[in-house]
């Protein structure tokens, strides 16, 4: 009879010797790979998301009143097109300077007082609408060599989502920008990069997010 | 700078399951497009202390009064899959009261509301990524998903992490409950995975004539170490 050890570290008992003629070296004695703990499997926010994530100050990435905050707006549509009214949005961006306020991040002079980065909104009040008030961001370098459009990286939550939806907001007056930004140019075509890419409104910018259908937002894995 | 593992396919949660109905006009159709980590990605935010009062962890107490049901102590640490604990990092928790009933407009079922329960709970991780609340076990209630559909006893979890890629939204459940079978949100959850969405009972932390207790330890996603380059000998190149 074999027992299993508790440990996965630890062959069983009967495990056959895997040493075959040839074999170039002996074992390090070290794991080839690191050991890794399994990560949490995540799950829908249900339909009471209410109760756990409403701040107050959620849509707030910087106070009310902040010089050249704009409101970042835009509506949810399901695969039939109707308004999701229970969804939430976070946001999180580098502020106008392209610096963001993070120990992995280059330091930098902050000169925006209040910015939070953070952005979150229920789309409860208007139906199926969020809304951010925030700065727009500065460039960011992309780690190529090259630089970023300004962008605002999102997250989708809602019932009937079991994992976060990831996408991003480019905005539509940054147009040489875009061009030359190293995700926008990985995209397929211009339908898709336009999924992206927030229109001047009246307060700030707006976006629509299509979480299903014809001209479904471009979703990112990350 | 840093990059995150990528979960492994076969692990983790798939954004649609046939047997969660919601998921057929919510859950996008096309496949994600790969998204590098860079500078946005590796940041989130420092949240902390100042989104926490003491008293968001106990969630007995609420009102002026004690909630009703069977008080527990809910507690573990927060890990990143290195084993490294994640520090000061907000938690936030909801839940049904004892009775299986949301204090929420949509949560229309015949089952009492508790004046004493909302079902709302913060806390934040210590130095070594430990959290603890106490509250009361939730209820299972019906959602009519499908004919005598149930959810099994949950309480939901949301969790930044320091890093956008490290975010979490996720649901911890308990030991042995029948009604895991016939739920497909907890079925979602591919086989290997599902003992880590469940908490155990821990004996030791129960509180002699207050509480029981159980343990849930939450990792959250690594950093991808880029191994060093070794040549046939095994010396770094
Ligand atoms: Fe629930």
């Amino acid at each position: 009879m074999s027992t299993e050890h508790p440990s996965p570290l630890v062959r069983s008992a009967d495990g056959t010797n895997d040493r075959r003629p040839g074999t170039p070296r002996r074992g390090s004695g070290f794991l080839d790979e690191p050991f890794r703990l399994g990560t949490t499997p995540s799950s829908t926010v249900g339909p009471y998301l209410a109760i756990g994530l409403t701040w107050e100050d959620g849509p707030y990435a910087v106070p009310e009143g902040t010089e050249g905050a704009i409101w970042l707006r835009g509506r949810v549509y399901d695969g039939n097109g109707d308004l999701v009214p229970d969804a939430m949005i976070e946001t999180w961006q580098a502020d106008p300077d392209g610096l963001f306020d993070h120990p992995d991040a280059p330091a930098g002079e902050r000169r925006f007082p209040g910015f939070r980065g953070l952005g979150r909104s229920h789309t409860v009040e208007p139906h199926g609408e969020y809304g951010v008030l925030t700065l727009k961001p500065g460039r960011v370098p992309d780690g190529e060599g090259g630089w970023q459009a300004p962008h605002v990286d999102v997250s989708v939550f809602a019932r009937g989502l079991l994992d976060r939806l990831v996408t991003r907001v480019y905005f539509a007056d940054e147009a040489a920008a875009n061009a030359e930004d190293v995700v926008l140019r990985g995209l397929p075509d211009d339908a898709s990069r336009a999924t992206l890419v927030a229109q001047p409104s009246e307060d700030g910018y707006w976006l629509d997010i299509r979480l299903q259908g014809d001209r479904e937002t471009v979703f990112f894995a990350v | 700078m840093p990059r995150y593992l990528r979960e492994r396919e076969e692990s983790r949660t798939p954004v649609a399951f046939a047997g969660y109905r919601s998921t057929a006009l919510r859950a996008p159709l096309r496949t994600p497009v790969d998204l590098p980590h860079r500078l946005t990605e590796v940041t989130g935010p420092v949240l902390g202390e100042d989104r926490v009062t003491a008293a968001d962890a106990d969630l007995t107490l609420r009102s002026g009064g004690e909630a009703q049901g069977q008080r527990i102590i809910v507690h573990g640490r927060v890990l990143d899959s290195d084993g490294r604990p994640v520090p000061h990092a907000l938690v936030e928790v909801w839940q049904a009261n004892a009775a299986g009933r949301y204090r929420h407009v949509v949560d229309n079922w015949p089952a009492p509301l508790d004046p004493h329960f909302d079902g709302l709970g913060r806390v934040v991780t210590d130095g070594l990524g430990r959290y603890e609340f106490t509250t009361v076990k939730p209820g299972a209630y019906p959602w009519g998903n499908h004919h005598n559909a149930w959810r099994p006893a949950h309480i939901h979890f949301s969790l930044f992490g320091q890093a956008f890629t490290q975010r979490l939204v996720t649901q911890m459940y308990f030991p042995d409950d029948p009604l895991f079978g016939q739920d497909p949100i907890f079925n979602s959850v591919p086989p290997n995975a599902r003992h880590r969405a469940i908490s155990r009972f821990d004996l030791e932390r129960t509180q002699d004539n207050w509480a029981l207790a159980y343990r849930w330890d939450i990792v959250l996603r690594g950093r991808d170490q880029t191994p060093f380059e070794t040549d046939d000998d095994g010396d770094v190149a």
